[in-house]
C-alpha cells in the first residue's frame, strides 16, 4: 500500500515537474526544476533496489550534465527568452499530432506482455547486490555492446577536442 | 531488511524502535558534527595565530574559548541584506542547498564498527553524489546575488569543482578494487589485512591524489580562489549576510569534515588503531577522531603555508596531473590484483 502510495508520489512529482521545466521563462529556474525532477527519478530507481542506478543518476545526470546545462546558459547571458519562430505552424496540428501519439500508445498498451523472467531475479539482487549484479553482466555478457559505446565516447570526444583546437593549427 | 522494506512491511514490530534508533543516531551525530564545525573555525584561527607568530582569539572567554559561540549569536542576529535585483527564491535556497548537501553525505560515514545512521551498499557513490549537489548551491548563490563578483566566484567555484570531482572519483576506484565493495563499513573492514590496518601503503598515489582533490573539492587554500579576496570580495558569497552567510560558512566546514572523514574511512583505517598495542579501550570511535583532527590540522597547516594557486595552473593541475595520475592507478592496481 505504502509502496504504492510513493510510486504515485513519484510518478505524479515527475509528470508536474517535466511540464513546469518546458514552460518556464527563466532557462535556469527550468535547470533547477530539472534537478529536482532527476532526484525523483534516482527515488524511482530505489523503489526498484537499483541503488547504483539511482546514484549514477545523480552523479552523471544532475552532478555533470546539468552543471554543464548551466554553464552554458549562464555564459549565454540570456536577459530575457529568445523569440523564435514556432517549428510547426499553426497549434490545432501540433494538438492533433500529440492527441494521435497518445492513441496509438494507449492502443499499444493493451498489448502489453511481460517479458520471460531470465536469471536476474529481484531476489538475487538483494543478496548480491545491485551494483555487483550489474557489473557482472556489463563485463561478460554485454562487453561488446559495452566497449562500442566506449569507442563512441571515445570518438566524441576526440571530435570535440579537433574542434577546439582547429584555431591553433591554422 | 532496508529502512524502506520496514516502513512498508505493515506490522513491522520492529519499526517503531528501529525509527527511535535512527532519530537517536542521527541526532548524537548532527550534535558532535555541529560542535566540531564550530571549534573547527576556533581552532584554525589559533593554528594560522600560532604559525603567523600571533597569539589568535584572545577576548571571549578564557584564552578565547568562547568565541565561536560569540560569533554564532553575532551571525544569528545581524540584519539579513537581501539585494533588490536579485533572484529571491533561488537566492533563498542556495544555502540551504549547500548546507542540506555537506549534512546528508554523514548519513554513511561509520564513526566506529556498526555506529551508522544508513550502512547502505552504495556508501561511497553516495557521498560523491552529495558532493556533486553541493556545486549547485555555489553556482545557484553565484548567479542569483546579481553581481559580477559573485557570479564570476561561482563559476570558477564550480568548474572547480566539477575537475577535481572526477580525479577524486577516480582516486577511489582503486579503494573500491582493493575492498570490493562501495559500503564504507566494509571498505574499513577489507582493510584489517593490510599494513598498519590501512589502504595507505598500497594505495599511496591514490590517496595523494584524492588529499589534493579534497582540498580543491571544498575550495579551501590553497584553491580557495572561488573566495579570492584580492579580486573577487568573497565569491560566490559575496552579497549574502548574517545566517545565510552563516550556513555557507558552516557547510564549508562540513564539507571539510566530510572530505576528511572519507580519506579516514578510504585510506587511513577508520576507526580501527594502526597498531593494535594503540587500542584504547571502551572508546571505538577514539581513533577516528584523532585521525580526523589531524586530517583537519593539516588542512590549517596547508592553508597557513601555501600561496594561492593561479586559476590556469590549478586547472592543468586537476585535469593534466591529477586525472593522469589517478587512472594509471586504477591500471597498476588491477594489475596486481590480479596477479597476486
Amino acid at each position: 500500500m505504502l509502496a504504492e502510495g510513493i510510486f504515485a508520489y513519484l510518478a505524479a512529482a515527475i509528470i508536474v515537474l517535466s511540464i513546469l521545466v518546458v514552460t518556464r521563462r527563466n532557462p535556469v529556474h527550468s535547470v533547477l526544476l530539472m534537478l529536482l525532477l532527476f532526484f525523483h527519478i534516482a527515488a524511482l530507481y530505489l523503489t526498484l533496489d537499483a541503488e547504483f542506478l539511482a546514484a549514477i543518476q545523480v552523479i552523471v545526470y544532475a552532478g555533470a550534465i546539468l552543471v554543464l546545462f548551466l554553464f552554458v546558459i549562464l555564459l549565454l547571458n540570456l536577459k530575457e527568452e529568445m523569440v523564435v519562430s514556432r517549428y510547426i505552424g499553426p497549434w490545432p496540428l501540433g494538438l492533433m499530432a500529440a492527441l494521435g501519439l497518445l492513441f496509438m500508445i494507449t492502443l499499444s498498451l493493451r498489448s502489453f506482455v511481460a517479458g520471460p523472467s531470465g536469471q536476474i531475479t529481484a531476489a538475487l539482487i538483494k543478496t548480491e547486490t545491485h551494483t555487483k549484479v550489474l557489473g557482472k553482466i556489463l563485463f561478460t555478457e554485454y562487453i561488446y555492446p559495452f566497449e562500442i559505446v566506449s569507442m563512441v565516447l571515445l570518438v566524441a570526444i576526440i571530435g570535440a577536442i579537433v574542434l577546439a583546437k582547429k584555431k591553433l593549427r591554422s | 531488511m532496508s529502512l524502506f522494506e520496514m516502513v512498508v512491511t505493515p506490522g513491522s514490530v520492529d519499526t517503531l524502535f528501529y525509527i527511535g534508533s535512527m532519530l537517536l543516531r542521527i541526532v548524537i551525530i548532527f550534535g558532535v558534527i555541529m560542535l566540531h564545525v564550530a571549534y573547527a573555525s576556533y581552532f584554525e584561527r589559533k593554528t594560522i595565530g600560532h604559525m603567523q607568530v600571533r597569539m589568535g582569539p584572545m577576548v571571549v572567554g578564557p584564552r578565547g574559548l568562547l568565541q565561536p559561540i560569540a560569533d554564532g549569536i553575532k551571525l544569528f542576529f545581524k540584519e539579513d541584506i537581501i539585494p533588490a535585483e536579485s533572484d529571491k527564491p533561488v537566492f533563498y535556497i542556495a544555502p540551504i542547498i549547500s548546507l542540506f548537501a555537506a549534512l546528508s553525505s554523514l548519513a554513511v560515514v561509520p564513526l566506529f564498527n556498526g555506529f551508522v545512521i544508513a550502512n547502505i551498499n552504495i556508501g561511497l557513490l553516495f557521498i560523491l553524489a552529495m558532493s556533486s549537489l553541493g556545486s549547485y548551491g555555489i553556482i545557484m548563490a553565484g548567479w542569483s546575488s546579481n553581481s559580477k563578483y559573485s557570479f564570476l566566484g561561482g563559476l570558477r567555484s564550480s568548474a572547480q569543482v566539477i575537475s577535481y570531482e572526477i580525479a577524486m572519483g577516480l582516486s577511489l576506484v582503486g579503494v573500491m578494487m582493493l575492498a570490493g565493495s562501495l559500503n564504507l563499513t566494509e571498505i574499513v573492514k577489507a582493510q584489517e589485512r593490510y599494513p598498519l590496518n590501512m589502504f595507505l601503503i598500497p594505495q599511496i598515489v591514490g590517496c595523494f591524489v584524492f588529499v589534493i582533490a579534497a582540498i580543491a573539492e571544498t575550495n579551501r587554500a590553497p584553491f580557495d580562489l572561488p573566495e579570492a579576496e584580492s579580486e573577487l570580495v568573497a565569491g560566490y558569497f559575496v552579497e549574502y549576510s548574517g545566517m545565510r552567510f552563516g550556513l555557507f560558512f558552516v557547510a564549508e566546514y562540513m564539507a571539510m569534515i566530510i572530505m576528511a572523514s572519507v580519506g579516514i574511512v578510504c585510506f587511513l583505517g577508520g576507526w580501527n588503531p594502526p597498531l593494535s598495542i594503540l587500542e584504547i579501550p571502551y572508546v571505538p570511535f577514539a581513533w577516528f577522531f584523532i585521525k580526523l583532527y589531524i586530517l583537519i590540522f593539516i588542512y590549517f597547516w596547508v592553508r597557513a603555508t601555501l600561496p594561492r594557486y593561479r586559476y590556469d595552473h590549478l586547472m592543468s593541475l586537476g585535469w593534466k596531473v591529477l586525472i593522469p595520475l589517478a587512472l594509471a592507478n586504477i591500471v597498476i592496481t588491477a594489475i596486481v590484483k590480479v596477479l597476486l
